[in-house]
């Protein structure tokens, strides 16, 4: 599309990028306060227990210490949601129990270690089926099922279920929830090939590279907390809940966030921990959080074992899809992944007919939660060979298969079928197909040389990258300045900088004239969106967006107040309003100056009354200190709001040893408008390598007989390094504008990982003739093992292990 | 690490954990210390080595410069660098060798500072991120490529990128793109930014 912006669109260096390269960008533990103490958490050793005393009296007479902090002196939630510490009954190995303050960390482990804990162990589980199981454990007294709107209960089907499945099937029991569109029954008659498998996904760490470290201290009955978190403003109420304060008693510093993957996106409990001991002991309490420590509270992409069944007509259209999938959530209801894989299954494919069946079982193993694509790239992973698969059966091609059922601007979405604001997944394969070279690199598909065998694959993936209804907030100073107002989070994306450029350029403002607020809730940040799902480079421009044009509104006002006529014959001109017919103009320093006289609404003394109460306190901040903009995005949006990715990638895979060697990788990406080229590559080839890491690396392991996790950290963990992805990442965009984005921008974080990862898994089953492994990850054992024709090391359902 | 395993439970998991525990409990207990700018090193008596085993006050030389600190005998060269020194541009991810967040330099020669010896580091060049610029504040030809391929996302790691990237650059200015991720391949990056960290790599082999 014509790009007639001077920023959006453009590349530009990030402003917090040198504080990076220097190593000055401080993180929640790089800050230290006079007086400060630390503490140390007490874990559980025991996958699940009941908690019948704590003794913590040898622990208070060592010198030193300050200060214990256990459940009952913290705001509890009601069960199955994730606490602070735990309280009654403890459900899994690095579960905090309680905290210790002392003057030193070495003091507060001695502590820890002089604190007699009485436990009765219980049953645990870390295998849903195995909970599933009529009289098999469950992972909670109270029972072993719950997610959001599933309450907590006991779930056991029947031993008729287990035994027809027998050792090799997926058992299909009572669900705890199901829907279903169209006639799936009728789908799969019509169709002439039908793929029905089983599935395994694997569970898997966030790793992020910062441990979540806090930081707390009191000032003025404010509490004061630097933690590392994806989001900022969006935090700061849920934040608070675990404090147990108002919001406006939260100063929250967050400049910079060590990773986050979904898994910092509201504040987590743990923040809690030092601000309340800070409390407790009336002096500032660092918690610094070791890599153990981090892989007990990080949180976990869950892992799923299921069903799937597809129909597919001669031409390759699904008629018909079937998917049942049982989660392993961890103990606390805090993953959704299982809704949204549905949900991924009804957009990227388009079924005619769809059922969808899911129990999420508690497990005795970490939290899980939102993990950059929850749901939807487990799922793609998973179907993108089997599409394969049905491809070859019909004898079409890849690319022609996965056209034919890919969304367009008039595809319906989920349960409800509802309506999306755009898409073109159909555009990206069409270009992805000429851009990979495709009908000449497909030939190499399963050629040897020596022992080493080359596969070609093709993945998608999808999430909703785009939503509404948040507050922007400018402000132009006496001295000329725009000061852009920013509560998104600084997760790594760049995006709060690409987005803060919307303002600028439809200000007609030079970037070197913009100052970002952000990082700190006493610079006056508005209530912005989550930095998650994907949402932040759409939503926060089109919020941008809103509090521009409420800016231009004021400007071309108080123009029109300084020098006569209305507001409409004004126009804004490079950081000058300009009379329409020429001649007459004032600077923005000079409509500034006059909105301090003016006041009102002008100044932010007043403000509307559809902003968030955390803007409101914001403005009230700044008021009176220039010409304010504060405007609640309310331009309409209806339906979803879909990025969509596609990617195809070449591997070789070495017979001898199983290792697979990526050769190439490149992606095409439904956005809609891009705004930072540059920033939109990172996430692309990031989004890639991640996906290098889901698709035959990354896992959980657990001891299915003591429930202790074994893949602590990043080596056993298998976090991805330099050496296990390609040299070059290469990508283009369809460039199509979203109609129902006042700019057109879709975000992209998420579906990239799920394209990134899927298309490997399918270039490891091409390059092995179609084999599908039905799990991830796709280790070098188990293509060892069927290349040998030995059976797999683990049971068909097997979870938790490699 | 966890604690907890020594808190009154009998059960098995506990003692499987005890002997990790016991091998890195010197590294966590020297948490304990704080920034040498105002701060009181909380020390019981009971824990101190005996006198005279080790000399504890020491001279390292950092960033050019010669420091005295007091350096306990367990000490790791990340913990005094960060909470003696106060140069916190040198991060702590995995505490434990996997992950290079930490990676400064010694006599030019990359290193873990999280699994090395302070006391090991007397008498040696160390040099870390916040010695990487010139000293009137320029930056090294590496920073500027970073700056300039968009290097870091999150930037938790890219201290210790940086610090690697100017040590292989040293011993190797013109490196291939093989060479290149070999050299860089200690140094993990959660978010998948090796991409753009090899291309700054390149682009900095190439500048003068």
């Amino acid at each position: 599309m014509a790009n007639e912006h001077k920023l959006i669109g453009k590349d530009f260096t990030v402003p917090d990028i040198e504080a990076k390269v220097t190593g000055r960008a401080k993180y929640s533990e790089d800050f230290r306060a006079d007086n400060m103490a630390f503490c140390k958490t007490l874990t559980s050793p025991i996958p699940h227990a009941k908690i019948r005393s704590i003794d913590t009296s040898e622990a208070l007479k060592i010198p030193g210490v300050l200060g214990i902090l256990t459940a009952d002196d913290v705001p509890q939630f009601p069960p199955p949601a994730q606490g602070i510490f735990a309280k009654d009954e403890t459900f899994y190995v690095g579960e905090p129990i309680l905290a210790v303050a002392a003057e030193s960390e070495e003091i507060a482990v001695e502590a820890i270690e002089a604190i007699k804990i009485d436990f009765q162990e219980l049953p645990h589980v870390v295998d849903p089926l195995e909970s599933l199981f009529p009289g098999g454990p469950n992972a909670r007294s109270e029972g072993n099922v719950a997610a959001g709107q599933i309450k907590l209960q006991t779930v056991k089907w029947d031993g008729a279920d287990f035994a027809a499945a027998g050792d090799t099937k997926m058992p299909l029991g009572r669900p705890a929830e199901e829907w279903e569109y169209g006639d799936v029954d009728a789908g799969f008659k019509k169709a002439k090939v039908i793929i029905e498998e089983n599935f395994v996904s694997g569970t898997m760490s966030h790793n992020c590279m910062e441990p979540r470290t806090a930081f707390a201290y009191w000032q003025g009955g404010k509490c004061f907390l630097h933690g590392s978190n994806q989001s900022h403003t969006a935090a700061v109420a849920n934040i608070s809940r675990y404090i147990g304060i108002k919001p406006d008693q939260l100063v929250f510093i967050a400049e910079y966030c060590g990773g986050g993957f979904g898994s910092k996106i509201p504040g987590y409990p743990n923040m809690a921990i030092a601000a309340l001991l800070s409390k407790k002991i009336n002096r500032p309490v660092m918690h610094r959080i070791s890599r153990y420590e981090e892989y007990g509270i990080g949180s976990a992409r869950p892992g799923f074992q299921g069903y799937i069944k597809m129909g597919f007509a001669p031409n390759g259209k699904m008629t018909a899809a079937d998917l049942y999938i049982v989660q392993e959530s961890g103990p606390m209801a805090t993953a959704g992944d299982f809704r949204a894989a549905a949900g991924a299954m009804s957009l990227v494919y388009q079924p005619q007919a769809m059922r969808f069946r899911t129990v999420p079982v508690l497990t005795n193993t970490i939290p899980t939660g939102a993990q950059r694509g929850p749901g939807e790239n487990q799922l793609v992973n998973m179907i993108e060979p089997m599409i394969d698969q049905a491809a070859r059966q019909l004898n079409i091609d890849r690319f022609d298969i996965r056209i034919i059922n890919a969304p367009d601007s008039n595809a319906k979405f989920g349960k409800d079928q509802g309506p999306v604001t755009s898409a073109f997944l159909k555009d990206a394969l069409v270009k992805l197909r000429t851009f990979s070279n495709w009908e000449e690199r497909k030939k190499r598909s399963g050629q040897k040389n020596g022992t080493k065998v080359t596969g070609i694959g093709i993945g998608q993936g999808y999430h909703s990258a785009g939503s509404n209804g948040f507050d922007g907030l400018l402000r132009i100073t006496p001295d000329g300045k725009l000061h852009v107002h920013t509560g998104v989070g600084n997760l790594g994306t760049h995006s709060w900088a690409s987005t803060a450029r919307v303002a600028p350029d439809l200000l007609n403002v030079a970037w070197e004239n913009t100052v970002i607020e952000r990082g700190d809730t006493r610079r006056g940040l508005p209530f912005n969106s989550p930095q998650a799902g994907s949402l932040t480079a759409s939503t926060q421009s089109r919020t941008m967006y809103a509090a521009a044009m409420d800016m231009k509104a004021k400007l071309t006002d108080i123009a029109a107040q300084m020098l006569g006529g209305k507001a409409d014959d004004y126009e804004l001109a490079d950081e000058k309003v300009v009379h329409k017919g020429g001649g007459k103009s004032i600077t923005y320093r000079q409509a500034a100056q006059k909105a301090i006289e003016l006041g009102g609404k002008y100044s932010g003394r007043e403000v509307p009354d559809e902003l968030n109460p955390i803007t409101k306190s914001s403005v009230a901040m700044i008021a009176g200190s220039g010409l304010i903009a504060a405007a609640k995005d309310m331009l309409p949006r209806v339906g979803t709001t879909p990025g969509l990715t596609c990617n195809v990638a070449e591997v070789e895979i070495d017979t001898e040893t199983g290792v697979v060697e990526i050769k190439e990788c490149m992606s095409v990406v439904d956005v809609g408008t891009v705004l930072f080229p540059l920033g939109l590559g990172h996430q692309i080839a990031g989004g890639q390598i991640l996906g290098i890491g889901l698709a035959h690396l990354e896992r959980h392991l657990y001891d299915p007989k003591l429930g202790i996790p074994a893949a602590v950290g990043f080596h056993q963990g298998k976090v991805p390094t330099y050496l296990d992805v390609p040299p070059n990442i290469t990508w283009q965009a369809v460039e199509k504008a979203d109609p129902q984005h006042p700019l057109g921008i879709k975000g992209v974080g998420e579906p990239s990982l799920g394209s990134g990862s899927s298309c490997i898994v399918s270039a490891i089953a091409d390059a092995l003739g179609g084999h599908l492994f039905n799990r991830t990850p796709v280790t070098a054992d188990m293509i060892l093992n069927h290349l040998s024709g030995r059976p797999p090391a683990h049971k068909p359902l097997q979870v938790n292990t490699v | 690490m966890s604690d907890a395993d020594k808190t009154g439970t009998t059960s098995e998991q506990g003692r499987l954990r005890a002997t990790r525990r016991a091998v890195i409990k010197g590294v966590i207990a020297s948490g304990v210390a704080v920034s040498a700018v105002g701060y009181v090193v909380y020390e019981r008596t009971a824990k101190r080595p005996a006198a005279g085993s080790v000399e504890r006050l020491i001279t390292l030389n950092i960033n050019g410069r010669d420091r005295r600190v007091d350096v306990a005998p367990h000490e790791t060269l990340a913990h005094t660098i960060r909470y003696k020194l106060g140069l916190t541009g040198t991060k702590l991810s995995c505490d434990r060798a996997e992950c290079g967040a930490c990676t400064v330099m010694l006599d030019g020669v990359t290193t873990y500072s999280c699994s090395t010896l302070t006391q090991t580091a007397r008498g040696r060049k160390i040099t870390t991120i916040e010695g990487i610029a010139a000293p009137g504040g320029g930056l090294h030809k590496v920073q500027k490529a970073m700056i300039a391929e968009l290097g870091p996302q999150c930037g938790f790691c890219t201290s210790g990128q940086v610090v690697a990237a100017v040590a292989l650059l040293n011993r190797n200015p013109h490196p291939t793109l093989d060479e290149a991720r070999r050299g860089m391949s200690g140094n993990l990056c959660k978010c998948g930014a090796y991409d753009h960290y090899l291309k700054a790599v390149m682009r900095a082999s190439q500048e003068a």
